[in-house]
């Protein structure tokens, strides 16, 4: 055996040793992390993404909820994970808060992003005997009163629909901290405090909000997004009730911990577009009402340093901001 | 809607099928310490997808049914509760299986089940949308007190020392305040560390306090061999149609009870059982009898718990709001299956809410034979020596507190739990109580911190609500009134003497 052929037998080796690592991602099965409650809307979404990866990849996608803590414990579990590709996790909107509310100290810049899948618009939910018909009426009605008169629910402080709120006030030259929070787990108890007169309004998702909506015991008066959703013709874009352009809301994306392989993003990158584009999943977002948005790694890192960026500006007019 | 049509929705062969599959799965969920009936119904949702809307939501109430019933078999046989529904009256249960009246106290838990679960669900079908405006009404001013009457309930609950009760209920709402509060959401006892931001898992310190504080207490007798408890032979259901009808009114003020809690968005089956426990004890011509294995109070919870499954479903059909967390899981699949929650379901989709109800009935009627079936069963878990099944219940345990959270550190919780539940019960502590204020404690503190942000910190928005003065007048009356009785009795003995 000469020279050259015992280079080239070596790197035939090489390669054969090297190869199959990548080529076979992934060669055992997933599992995507959901931060929150196995039934509720991400673990739904969680669950109807992974069938439709499972199929691009061939290879089981388990689902396991790591919930508390207002999502902080997952969302810590899915950036401590091994960053081997066969740990990912559905992050949340909060995912760009913790950081600056103290509560951890990663920020977006732990995780690998690999697709944003949803976003959905929050909307400017009232009770239906509420004196305010449009969302210019409410804005001045919560300038004029003093700090404090006007309350809202549906989520804790400082969360997805909450901050989105607050942008917007501020926008109008109104201190987010003129609506009190009551504290709720979720849109569904902010809705029963709405009916019961506890609140006078709750930001959340027009689907959320759709069954108190047809019950007549909630009107919505705007959406805060680009344009009206199909499934709510009568509600109103914020561009259409106050002239200004306002798009905001809460969303959901897959992320695996920071230093798996490129080559392993990009075959998740692959198969989760595929699996987002799919009949199956197409289907199951528009009957549950979720939003459908669709943006890659890159784009996806983009937003998540946008939001951060957003968040701790709105969060520190909020005096949620722990941090600088 | 039309019920003929309904029928026949439910009575296909497939539906069927779907329906007796999920039943026993219900069954096994359930009588496994530390799988909830909750997550039965999440661990259902997958399969959901590629069924029609009435199996799919007839194998949730079916498989929530059968669980809610099963959690009692463990609690019987090993002073273990199966789902959390039943951690109430789970020593008095045990209490009798000791004096070999197993099948008896099982086939009450079995009979009052199902008269519990049709009452809600008539009251569902003929009540729904007007109940549903009155659980509307119900702002944290209400669930402060209701919840406070709730923790009323630890001093009934822990049989004879009322005092080491309280001290139990304490041990417990601290417990309650540990991890993210519910407000600023601001770590509170973590330590710094991440696990115990997520605060102590309900499950895992029910397994710990019930399951393996019981495998210490057996493990100091494990060498003795005792022999099988003699059971009392005869027919099983016999046993238990006697009782209920000894105590017929305790069985319809149980379900009555469940059915209100469950309507109550944030109040469920678990609760359900404590408060109907107590309201058994309070009002029994023997309440000296509760805590020795009498069966009295077991008749109220156990119709209470299941009766609060049917009446989860009426602000969850009528308003989309969950009553508890099964129904929760049960408005997303409804939305899956196109079926929108809101007073239009009732006649859009008339044919398939009209089926549910069906499904709810049949739940409840082959609760019966299955139940049945299951008791037979775990009668011959006696037999087996203790060397045998003990190591096989710590088996169970672990697997059940870490399938909730999927951590680890939930064992840790189990072991700590179990050592603390161990002393405190060979020093006469119950831990009923403990877990009655694990279980309120966040209510507690969440409704009182909402309500003071809400009035902005007057008090008197407390009780100018019509609804929540009564309640508060309830939680005042029981609470003084045995003071002031004993005022009167000594001052009528000071006058007669």
């Amino acid at each position: 055996m000469n020279k050259t052929q015992a280079i080239s037998l070596a790197a035939i080796l090489l390669a054969g040793t090297a190869m199959p690592a990548v080529a076979q991602y992934p060669e055992r099965p997933i599992t995507l992390l959901v931060s929150w409650a196995a039934g509720g809307g991400t673990d739904a979404v969680a669950r109807a993404l992974a069938t439709q990866i499972e199929k691009q990849l061939g290879t089981p996608v388990n689902v396991v909820n790591r919930t508390g803590g207002a999502g902080v414990i997952g969302h810590t579990e899915m950036i401590n994970a091994q960053p081997d590709g066969y740990t990912i996790g559905l992050a949340t909107a909060e995912l760009a808060t913790y950081y600056w509310s103290g509560t951890a100290e990663f920020t977006y810049e732990d995780v690998t992003p690999i697709a944003l899948v949803n976003l959905d618009a929050s909307a400017f939910n009232v009770s239906s005997g509420s004196e305010w018909t449009d969302l210019r009426m409410a804005l001045d009605a919560i300038k004029a009163a003093p700090a404090g008169t006007y309350k809202l629910s549906g989520m804790a402080p400082g969360a997805g629909y909450h901050l989105a709120l607050s942008g917007l006030l501020h926008s109008e030259g109104i201190d987010p901290t003129f609506i009190t929070v009551v504290p709720s787990q979720g849109a569904a108890p902010g809705f029963q405090e709405l009916a019961s007169g506890g609140v006078d309004l709750v930001p959340s998702s027009l689907p959320e909000a759709q069954s108190m909506i047809a019950a007549g015991q909630v009107k919505s008066l705007a959406v805060l997004a680009g344009t009206r959703m199909a499934a709510f013709p009568d509600v109103p874009t914020v561009e259409e009730a106050i002239g200004k352009p306002w798009v905001a809301g809460t969303w959901r994306g897959l992320v695996a911990p920071a230093g798996v392989p490129a080559e392993a993003i990009a075959v998740l990158e692959t198969a989760v577009e595929a699996a987002w584009n799919s009949d199956e999943f197409q289907t199951f977002m528009t009957d549950r009402g979720f939003g459908l948005t669709y943006s890659n790694s890159a784009d996806f890192a983009t937003f998540l340093a946008n939001e951060h960026k957003g968040n701790g500006e709105i969060m520190g007019l909020l005096g949620l901001r722990q941090r600088d | 809607m039309n019920f003929l049509t309904a029928i026949q929705l439910v009575f296909e062969p497939t539906t069927l099928m779907v329906l007796l599959a999920s039943a026993a799965f219900g069954l096994f969920v359930g009588s496994m310490p530390g799988l909830s009936a909750t997550m039965a119904a999440a661990l259902l949702v997958p399969l959901t997808f590629y069924m029609d809307p009435v199996p799919a939501i007839g194998a949730i109430v079916v498989c929530s049914a059968m669980a809610i019933f099963a959690g009692d078999i463990p609690g019987a046989l090993l002073r273990i509760p199966g789902t959390p529904a039943s951690a109430a009256y789970v020593g008095e249960a045990y209490q009798m299986g000791r004096r070999g009246e197993l099948s008896k106290v099982l086939s009450v838990n079995l009979l009052a089940s199902a008269i519990g679960g049709i009452f809600g669900t008539l009251l569902l079908i003929f009540l729904a949308p007007q109940l549903a405006l009155v659980a509307l009404r119900f702002s944290s001013y209400e669930y402060f007190w209701l919840a406070l009457i709730g923790l009323s309930a630890a001093t009934l609950v822990s049989a004879s020392n009322p005092i080491k009760g309280i001290i139990s209920l304490f041990l417990g709402l601290l417990l309650a305040t540990v991890g993210l509060d519910v407000v600023t959401g601001f770590p509170r006892y973590t330590f710094g560390s991440v696990n115990l931001m997520g605060g102590v898992s309900l499950i895992a310190a029910l397994i710990g306090l019930f399951a393996v504080a019981e495998l210490f207490r057996k493990a100091t007798t494990i060498q003795e061999r005792l022999p099988p408890v003699p059971q009392v032979e005869g027919a099983i259901l016999r046993q238990g149609f006697a009782v209920i009808r000894q105590y017929k009114g305790n069985a319809l003020r149980g379900s009555i009870i469940g059915t209100l809690l469950g309507i109550l968005p944030g109040a469920g089956a678990d609760i359900a059982g404590w408060i109907s426990y107590a309201v058994s004890r309070r009002f029994s011509k023997t309440p000296e009898k509760f805590g020795t294995g009498h069966i009295e109070g077991v008749v109220d919870a156990s119709a209470s718990n299941n009766a609060s499954l049917g009446g989860a479903y009426v602000p969850a059909l009528v308003f989309g709001i969950p009553g508890d967390s099964i129904t929760a899981i049960v408005i997303g699949v409804l939305l899956i299956k196109g079926l929108t929650p809101g007073p239009t379901v009732f006649t859009q989709s008339g044919d398939i809410v009209a089926a549910i109800f069906v499904v709810f009935i049949l739940a409840n009627l082959i609760l019966i034979p299955l139940g049945l079936l299951a008791i037979r069963a775990a009668r011959n878990v006696l037999s087996i020596d203790a060397r045998v099944l003990l190591p096989i219940i710590v088996m169970f345990s672990i697997v059940g507190a870490f399938a909730v959270n999927n951590a680890v550190f939930d064992l840790w919780i189990v072991l700590a739990l179990g050592l603390i539940g161990w002393l405190m019960e060979e020093n006469g502590f119950s831990v009923a109580p403990m877990v009655l204020g694990l279980v309120l404690g966040k209510i507690v503190e969440e409704s009182f911190v909402n309500s003071m942000i809400k009035a902005n910190g007057n008090l008197v928005a407390f009780v100018d609500r019509p609804i929540a003065g009564t309640l508060a007048a309830v939680f005042l009356t029981i609470w003084l009134s045995p003071l002031i009785l004993r005022a009167i009795r000594s001052r009528a003995k000071a006058t007669a003497g």
